[in-house]
């Protein structure tokens, strides 16, 4: 029972670390280039739930001060987080791009025939 | 001039970021070039003075936007950090002369100027990872200088870039990844990012809950281990710079790693040294290990290997182990030996590569076989190798014996005799490596590809020279290298006790 609350109790936090090693687990496990990406990507916004969910205030409102509220939630990792997501995308994009470039010099986007090629040189 | 003095720390990123916008615009590669010229010889200027206000008058804080910290971010630069600005600055400074045959000759033409804007964007990265004092504001200029490296890397002509540079792509964005995890479970304990702030609340942290700051110690460690290539995390190192174009790989080999080193050192001494010491985790005793196996391991596979760029590519491996030594030895000559040890080897590994970049220019190779009799043909260059070489292995009368002495003497202090004896049986591995290299160059006829080479012209002879001959010089007048480095561990470890 014990067990059962403290899963409740950091059900955010189950759900943010699974994000984060099933993405890791993509990464690593998959051979094709795009499913890698994926998975970073996943691991990745794990991140952004792990910043994200300590920040919010039960009951807290916008922090904007005004004499009716007393508690305001934290505004910034919200902040943080932008700025990750911006670095997010631009590394996804490039990642994408390179995976364009590597399919027109390679012909294929699987790992092992990369590599299996590259042997043949 | 007295009204920029107060802002030198902001300008160390803001005159390459603008430059890097500026020479995205231009189309001719030499403009481009000329532009990157005029800033890199800019940052070793405000980098030299910044160090010098630093000696005078101690550490100083700036700033950003006029936002007081904790809440602001603040760019603090104290003794640590204004050495290593000028090593970054400096070495680029110096190699950038190099650069404009060399990307002339190894990257497309209208790729040029997006070079020099990556090359330019990279460099901001790492001087704001070295400048600033905000622990987000790192992960924010690492991956400025990550991104920008994996486009240099890709602008490499083998298609086998490319595939480096995706590697690289995963493994640092995990490494950057694990960061800010790190940092987020810090900013959870301590509601704070400034690296100062941080260190003065862990404190109290720890003592309430110290889960979750072993948690971030671990994932830190491991972040940024990947970055500075720590064996085992090293697998993205060899390729990117065996594929890079030269100029490319000699920046990045100078710079990059040290970087990363700088922001290990940061975490370990400045952040956690005062909350926990190392007796909660065996954070210093993991490393030790692994230290010691990349300069085994490392330089083996440099012995084996045919390809003179990949080569020295291992070498560097190698050579951070000595530094992650230093680190791991954790006492005032140990540390001394790690900080110089990434200030010597940044310039003597600047060198080496910058004469592949000559020898590819002329040559257009770098497998051992083709560079047979090279030295007779190019012999200001291959003599250049053979210094830069010797401080690798840390003889007498150079760089990096200096650095392997206070690595030894820190051994000793601890009472780790045994570690002595493995730091100079390394070097002996390094003998090899670099002596096959100087063997096949200076004591074999000159054949093949090696025939028609020559000296290169002279805007790319002389930084090359002007590197080996700093090797030399850097063993003899220590004041400069190991004097501020000794102040600097002094400074690093007093934050400890």
């Amino acid at each position: 029972m014990e067990v059962l609350q403290r899963f409740a109790d950091h059900y955010n936090y189950v759900v943010t670390i699974f994000l984060m090693v099933a993405g890791l687990y993509i990464v690593i496990a998959r051979g094709n280039l795009i499913k890698k990406l994926v998975g970073l990507s996943l691991f990745q916004t794990s991140v952004y739930l792990l910043y994200i969910e300590p920040g919010k205030i039960i009951g807290g409102t916008a922090p904007i001060i005004d004499p009716a509220f007393k508690v305001y939630s934290n505004p910034l990792p919200h902040v943080l987080i932008l700025t990750a997501i911006v670095v997010g995308v631009a590394t996804l994009a490039l990642g994408l791009a390179l995976v364009v470039r590597i399919h027109e010099a390679y012909g294929t986007i699987e790992e092992d025939e990369i590599f299996s090629r590259e042997g043949e040189e | 001039m007295r009204a920029i003095m107060p802002h030198l720390p902001a300008l160390q990123v803001v005159v390459p970021l603008i430059g890097a916008l500026l020479s995205a615009l231009l189309r001719r590669g030499t403009t481009a070039w000329a532009l990157a010229l005029l800033v890199s010889w800019t940052m070793p200027l405000i980098a030299a003075s910044l160090l010098l206000q630093v000696l005078t008058s101690g550490p100083t804080s700036y700033h950003l936007g006029g936002w007081a910290p904790p809440w602001g971010i603040e760019y603090r630069v104290d003794l640590l950090n204004a050495f290593i600005l000028l090593l970054v600055s400096g070495v680029a400074a110096v190699m950038m002369p190099f650069a404009r045959r060399s990307v002339a000759a190894e990257v497309d033409q209208d790729k040029q100027s997006w070079f020099y804007s990556m090359y330019l964007l990279c460099l901001a990265g790492l001087l704001g990872i070295t400048v600033t004092g905000d622990a987000f504001n790192i992960f924010v200029f690492l991956e400025i200088s990550s991104l920008s490296t994996y486009v240099l890397i890709a602008l490499g002509r083998d298609r086998r870039a490319l595939v480096a540079a995706y590697q690289y792509l995963i493994m640092g964005t995990i490494g950057a990844t694990f960061y800010v995890i790190g940092i987020g479970l810090l900013y959870l304990v301590t509601g704070s990012l400034n690296i100062l702030d941080i260190a003065e609340r862990l404190g109290p942290a720890a003592a309430q809950s110290s889960r979750p700051i072993l948690a971030a110690l671990a994932f830190l460690t491991v972040g940024i281990s990947l970055k500075l290539a720590l064996f085992p995390l090293h697998v993205w190192l060899p390729n990117a710079y065996a594929y890079a174009p030269s100029f490319a790989t000699a920046f990045l080999a100078a710079t990059a790693t040290k970087v990363a080193i700088y922001v290990l050192l940061r975490l370990f001494f400045s952040v956690f040294g005062i909350a926990i010491s190392f007796e909660h985790l065996p954070v210093s005793e993991v490393m030790l290990a692994l230290s010691v196996a990349a300069m085994f391991i490392a330089s083996l596979l440099a012995i084996f290997e045919q390809n003179v760029k990949r080569m020295l590519a291992y070498s560097s491996l190698g050579q951070i182990g000595y530094i992650t030594l230093g680190i791991s030895l954790a006492n005032e000559a140990g540390l001394t030996g790690g900080i110089v040890h990434l200030f010597n080897h940044a310039v003597m590994k600047a060198a080496l590569f910058l004469v592949l970049g000559a020898i590819v220019f002329r040559i257009g190779s770098v497998k051992l076989a083709d560079l047979a009799g090279i030295g007779r043909r190019m012999p200001l260059t291959m003599a250049a190798f053979v210094i830069a070489g010797l401080a690798i292995i840390g003889a007498p009368g150079t760089a990096g014996f200096i650095s392997k002495w206070y690595l030894a003497v820190g051994a000793f202090q601890k009472g780790w005799w045994p570690l002595v004896f493995l730091i100079l049986a390394s070097s002996m591995l390094a003998v090899v490596y670099i002596g096959r290299v100087v063997e096949v160059a200076w004591f074999r006829e000159p054949s093949g590809l090696a025939e028609k080479a020559k000296d290169p012209p002279l805007s790319m002879l002389l930084p090359v020279l002007v590197l080996a001959i700093a090797t030399i010089y850097f063993g003899f007048d220590t004041q400069a290298s190991a004097g501020i480095a000794s102040q600097a561990a002094h400074a690093l470890l007093a934050g400890i006790k």
